[in-house]
């Protein structure tokens, strides 16, 4: 019983790391894009491990903590996507190290 | 819970703190709006984690229906302004 609580706060730290990790590289990427791909997958990383901690300190709590889980891993890659394609078509500029942009390559053959 | 873990939990609490400042910083200089929402996504993504700590230092379940109903309207203000950026709404 004591192992598992102390599992889950070490899952917790792992993940408060993650998310401060998503947050050095918003500050340290030169792009919008590069941003958005740093910020979205570290921080859902980031909030799956602190919720899967927490369920596993306080067992009975395991329901609405699996339905935020469940929602933020639906919802925020679902947002970021329309928010950068949005950017895209609107000509948003990239950083002047990008080499392919294989978005606009598939929106000119179609 | 015994002293390890709350003395973990306020670790991780303090760090997320800090990683909540950072983003706020790119918050405040991000050069475009994009930027501005990729960075209030965050911050409210990691407000979500920082909420469900709350709860359990504070022992009470109603402020996990308050991160849900949080986390639901965070996705749709950012899948807004995309829609507005689009011109399509």
């Amino acid at each position: 019983m004591e192992y598992l609580q102390i599992t889950g706060a070490v899952m917790v730290l792992l993940g408060a790391i993650v998310l401060l990790i998503a947050a050095i590289g918003l500050l340290r990427m030169p792009d919008s894009y590069l941003r958005v791909q740093v910020g979205t997958k570290a921080s859902t990383a980031g909030v799956a491990l602190i919720m899967l901690g927490l369920a596993l300190i306080m067992p009975s709590w395991f329901g609405k903590l699996f339905i935020i889980l469940l929602f933020v891993m639906m919802t925020n890659p679902l947002s970021s996507n329309v928010l950068m394609r949005a950017a895209h078509r609107n000509g948003h500029p990239m950083s002047s190290k990008t080499v392919v942009d294989q978005l606009a390559e598939d929106e000119k053959t179609t | 819970m015994n002293d390890i873990v709350l003395s973990l939990l306020s670790i991780s609490g303090i760090i997320m703190l800090l990683a909540m400042v950072l983003t706020f910083v790119r918050f405040m200089l991000g050069p475009s709006l994009i930027d501005r929402v990729i960075a209030f996504d965050v911050l409210t993504v990691g407000s979500l984690g920082l909420m469900g700590l709350i709860a359990l230092t504070e022992n009470r379940q109603i402020y996990l229906d308050v991160n849900i109903i949080y986390g639901l309207l965070s996705f749709v203000a950012v899948i807004i302004v995309g829609k507005y950026l689009r011109k399509t709404l």
